[in-house]
């Protein structure tokens, strides 16, 4: 193996960074971890917006018609608004964001041992395209008529036409933010792409790479793969909108059932490609805190790829009564149920890595622990909306909204918590409070449950989605009390969100110095300084040596190997 | 600020050139894209009897025309390649020029095309064929002038002697722009 | 479990039901298992009982031997799953068995219009009925419904039946149910249709032969126009 250092990073570098204003070095950065940080913060404002609407619609629900504090009455134009905002901000502007560009910016050079990404200034104009689309969504609500309210799945013909959605100017103002957003992703997964497959320190083979790293790779290319038609569809529908074209409309020849198909055929995938990351970022927590090899390495590896595959075989069943054939509602059903498969193996296999582990029970590993948790009632759950005969009655109630919440919750926020306390001591040098980010923990996972449990059961009711007032279903009257309780739940889950932006901040200005590696992790990025400096490693980049978690191993006396220790001299 | 580039660009652990992994991955990325757009159309073509009417006025001698100025395009671009490939600059950016010329005859062309078609009452809203017709052919054209654009850049650094590989991944591009036409002009012309 | 908080007033309910009931009991099994496996091996394994771990690279027996047969559990369960639910599938969305009468419903931005066979029995004739927000309905009769939009998508949902059908704007949809049970019961729009969304319920009532009959009888356009001669 091959033991010679890499070159030492340029020092015709650091001779031009004395001299970075303000601007070169914060705003117009082309170094990955600032560029990662952008999409961080960016992704956590737009959090707090996509919660703050939240908020909005769900004290709406709970005390029908009465002013909402800090929004005043919610109208049902209003609600449709903010529930359609609400999920499309938490899916584009917030999971896509952190997950996947501001940790795969982050950790991807770092744990493959090189100094940035191949192309740091594509780099840079994709966070600049996706902050324009961040801004053009949001200016979307100060437009004539305000923001566009046809929920996030923006089916035609009430997206197409100003008559049926009362807000000109603001769908076509949605629908070319969700564009531009797609154009950044693509233009960052080029970096992604790259850089992992062709950046890798000397002796660091496919087999050596962190599995988070695959994982952002994997879903980099399942949002390749599956973003295109729904680029068209998006192109075809602001020519609906705008030039008066009938891709989707059926008075003049079109097909609304067409834009179904070519938002779902992206729609089902790219619930995987916000999975993975997350999945990836728990990988490296838990084997780090039960001081174990990641079980099965390979077999993870195998059924994500399966898992990819198979993604692309399932997007229908979010239209089974929407009129398709119904003789291909039976194809999908099968598909959906099979994919359970590899994603319960995935389960397992993560499950089995705590077994003759030694667990301690720190921030990270409670977040990293409580995602699998919590995905696993949301995959189970998924199995009553796949199965068709089930999804007759359960189709657009409250069980399906309940069903993605256990899905995408673990996903975006569990999943963003556990990255977050995990990689801060890297990312800014200091160490997070241990004992407010368990307070903080336990104050958002248990009204998590009491927010959602809560929602199943009015699903099962018969509660249908994106009504804004149910007083006027007697049959549901009764179950107002219910509503309350899952509001108030969620007026809790926020207030302990304040506690972690406090630890956050105030850690990160004033908490303990953290070493290079706190955690006592074998994976690359926590050999380089804390934070590291551009270029990561001045002294010279690292060599590779064996796998990323050689976690406990019988030859060696610490409990970690990382994989950059040259191996000692063998005696003769 | 980015004069020097990192050491990761210069790294090749999976063997392929990074610039030309990327350049895959755009193209790649395209090709999905129209191929949305083409499978939308298939889909409707197939639903609507009615649009055989429709499709039988477009003009299927100016369609093989502009189909031969791309393919002799293409040519250029690979000959530009080969050129690259044995260190001649100048001469890759001269026959990457008469690539360009090849793409700005085809849109000018289609502009002619577009222009009779409008005139004679088949505007974009006349009827979903023709919706259809115009953003396929449309969102193909830019990806041309765009092309064009790019290798007019790579070009004149060619010409000088530099960033010779980039030759090469703009004629995979220009490859790719081709084929997507291959698939346009019998669904849109020949299909009648 | 549905049938606890939904009244089932269709046929095909109760198979719908049993689908959801049978899901569940799997899907807890299978949870409870994994939950206590998760839960013990958190506690077997946290650091004071376990000070050192052990290096396991994944090819062992035993746990693969666990994860093995926990998976055919998994592909098992989905396998019954299956069968049921396309059964059911297929009972409410491929099959169409002979109607005794038809229904035409039409959604629209932002109501429902219900179009009832008059005293004639059948549909498309002058003396049919048109109702805003009202489908009435004879219990154990079998009815189809066409199904059309004005606008946008629209859906029909009715609960108590567990029937739901998107309504597509330049189609008309045919399905079928058949009411068990009399009673006023909620329809719902299920698929976002604009900001009225939530401002066109809807009741299905579901009468005796008799009752019906005199509805008909009473409401039926000639029948209007001779009392108002």
């Amino acid at each position: 193996m091959a033991t010679q250092p890499s070159a030492p990073a340029h020092d015709a570098h650091d001779d031009h960074h004395h001299e970075q204003s303000f601007a070169q070095k914060y705003v117009f950065s082309t170094d990955h971890k600032m560029i990662a940080m952008q999409y961080m913060f960016t992704g956590m404002a737009m959090a707090l917006i996509g919660g703050f609407f939240a908020y909005a619609f769900r004290m709406q629900l709970a005390f029908p018609g009465e002013a909402v504090p800090g929004f005043g009455v919610v109208s049902p134009a209003d609600y449709n608004a903010l529930v359609t905002n609400h999920g499309a901000i938490m899916i584009f502007w917030v999971a896509m964001p952190v997950l996947i560009a501001a940790f795969g910016n982050y950790l991807i050079p770092l744990m493959i041992g090189c100094d940035d990404m191949v192309f740091p200034r594509i780099n840079r104009l994709s966070y600049q395209i996706f902050l324009l689309s961040a801004l053009i969504l949001l200016a979307s609500f100060f437009v004539e008529g305000g923001g566009f309210g046809g929920a996030w799945t923006i089916y035609p013909p009430l997206s197409s036409k100003a008559q049926y959605s009362l807000t000109p100017l603001g769908a076509t103002i949605f629908v070319g933010a969700v564009g531009l957003e797609f154009i950044a992703f693509l233009l960052g997964g080029i970096n992604f792409i790259t850089t992992a497959m062709n950046s890798r320190a000397p002796g660091m083979k496919l087999y050596d790479v962190p599995m988070v790293v695959w994982m952002i790779v994997v879903a980099s290319i399942l949002f390749m793969a599956s973003v295109g038609p729904l680029i068209a569809g998006a192109i075809m529908l602001i020519m609906d909108q705008q030039l008066g074209t009938a891709f989707f409309d059926p008075d003049r020849g079109g097909d609304p059932v067409l834009w179904q198909h070519l938002f779902w055929f992206f729609g089902h995938p790219e619930v995987y490609v916000v999975l993975l990351p997350a999945m990836g970022i728990v990988a490296e927590i838990i084997t780090v805190f039960s001081r174990k090899k990641l079980f099965a390495y390979r077999t993870i590896l195998y059924t994500v790829f399966g898992t990819g595959v198979l993604s692309f075989t399932v997007w229908a069943h979010h239209q089974f009564i929407s009129g398709i054939d119904p003789r291909m509602a039976n194809v999908f059903t099968v598909t959906t149920l099979l994919i359970s498969v590899p994603i319960a193996e995935m389960v397992f296999v993560y499950i089995a890595t705590l077994y003759k582990g030694s667990i301690t029970f720190t921030t990270p590993m409670l977040w990293a622990l409580a995602f699998l948790g919590e995905f696993i009632i949301g995959g189970v759950t998924g199995i009553f909306l796949g199965a068709s005969g089930a999804d007759i009655y359960m189709h657009d109630t409250y069980f399906v909204l309940a069903h993605f919440h256990y899905t995408f919750f673990p996903i975006a926020i569990i999943g963003t918590f556990a990255g977050v306390t995990f990689w801060f001591p890297k990312m800014f040098g200091r160490l997070m409070s241990e004992r407010l980010g368990k307070i903080h923990f336990w104050g958002t996972i248990i009204p998590f449950n009491c927010i959602f449990i809560p929602l199943f059961v009015l699903g099962m009711g018969g509660q249908h989605r994106r009504i804004y007032d149910y007083s006027n279903f007697p049959e549901l009257a009764a179950m107002q009390p219910v509503r309350e309780f899952a509001t108030i739940a969620l007026l809790f889950m926020l207030a302990f969100q304040f506690l972690f932006l406090w630890n956050f901040f105030r850690s990160m200005f004033t908490g303990p110095k953290a070493g290079k590696n706190p955690w006592n992790s074998c994976t690359l990025e926590w050999t380089a300084d804390s934070p590291p400096p551009h270029g990561n490693w001045p002294e010279g980049l690292p060599t590779v040596y064996r796998g990323p978690y050689e976690y406990s191993h019988p030859d060696h006396d610490e409990d970690y190997w990382p994989q950059d220790e040259a191996p000692k001299e063998q005696p003769a | 600020m980015a004069a020097t580039r990192p050491i990761a660009t210069t790294r090749t652990a999976a063997g392929m050139a990074t610039g030309k992994l990327a350049v895959w991955w755009i193209v790649a990325s395209e090709i999905v894209i129209f191929g949305g757009v083409l499978a939308s159309y298939v889909m409707h073509r197939l639903a609507h009897e009615a649009w055989a009417e429709q499709a039988a006025h477009t003009n299927t001698w100016i369609g093989a025309f502009n189909t031969m100025v791309l393919l002799t395009s293409s040519l250029s671009a690979v000959l530009a390649h080969q050129a690259a490939e044995r260190g001649d600059g100048p001469k890759a950016a001269r026959l990457l020029y008469a690539t360009v010329v090849g793409a700005v005859t085809f849109l000018i062309v289609k502009g002619f095309e577009w222009t009779e078609e409008i005139t004679h009452g088949f505007t974009i809203t006349s009827s979903t064929f023709w919706s259809f017709y115009y953003t396929a052919a449309g969102i193909h054209a830019a990806h041309v002038l765009g092309g064009a654009i790019i290798m007019l850049i790579v070009a004149s650094a060619a010409k000088k002697g530099q960033e010779l590989h980039r030759v090469e991944l703009i004629g995979i591009y220009w490859h790719f722009v081709d084929v997507v036409w291959i698939f346009l002009f019998p669904l849109l012309y020949i299909a009648k | 479990m549905i049938e606890s908080l939904v009244p089932s007033a269709s046929t095909y309910a109760a198979d719908i039901d049993f689908v959801f009931e049978m899901i569940f009991w799997m899907v807890t099994f299978w949870s409870v298992l994994t939950f206590g496996a998760f839960f013990w091996l958190l506690w077997r394994f946290r650091k004071g009982a376990s000070p050192k771990a052990e290096y396991l690279s994944g090819d062992e027996e035993y746990p693969k031997k666990i994860i093995s047969w926990a998976h055919m559990a998994v592909l098992v369960f989905d396998v019954v799953i299956l069968f049921f639910a396309v059964r059911v599938w297929y009972q409410v969305k491929q099959d169409l068995p002979q109607p005794d009468h038809i229904v035409r419903i039409v959604a629209q931005q932002w109501a429902w219009s219900f179009y009832h066979e008059g005293p004639d029995g059948e549909l498309g004739t002058p003396d049919d009925i048109a109702m805003n927000d009202e489908l009435h309905l004879e219990v154990d009769q079998l009815y189809h419904y066409k199904l059309e939009s004005r606008d946008v998508m629209h859906n029909f949902s009715v609960p108590v039946f567990r029937l739901k059908q998107d309504a597509i704007p330049g189609r008309v949809i045919t399905g079928w149910f058949q009411p068990t049970q009399t009673g006023t019961y909620d329809v719902q729009c299920a698929e976002i249709c604009g900001i009225g969304h939530g401002l066109m319920p809807a009741t299905v009532v579901i009468e005796s032969p008799a009752d019906h009959a005199a509805w008909v009888q009473s409401h039926s356009p000639l029948a209007l126009a001779s009392v108002e001669e």
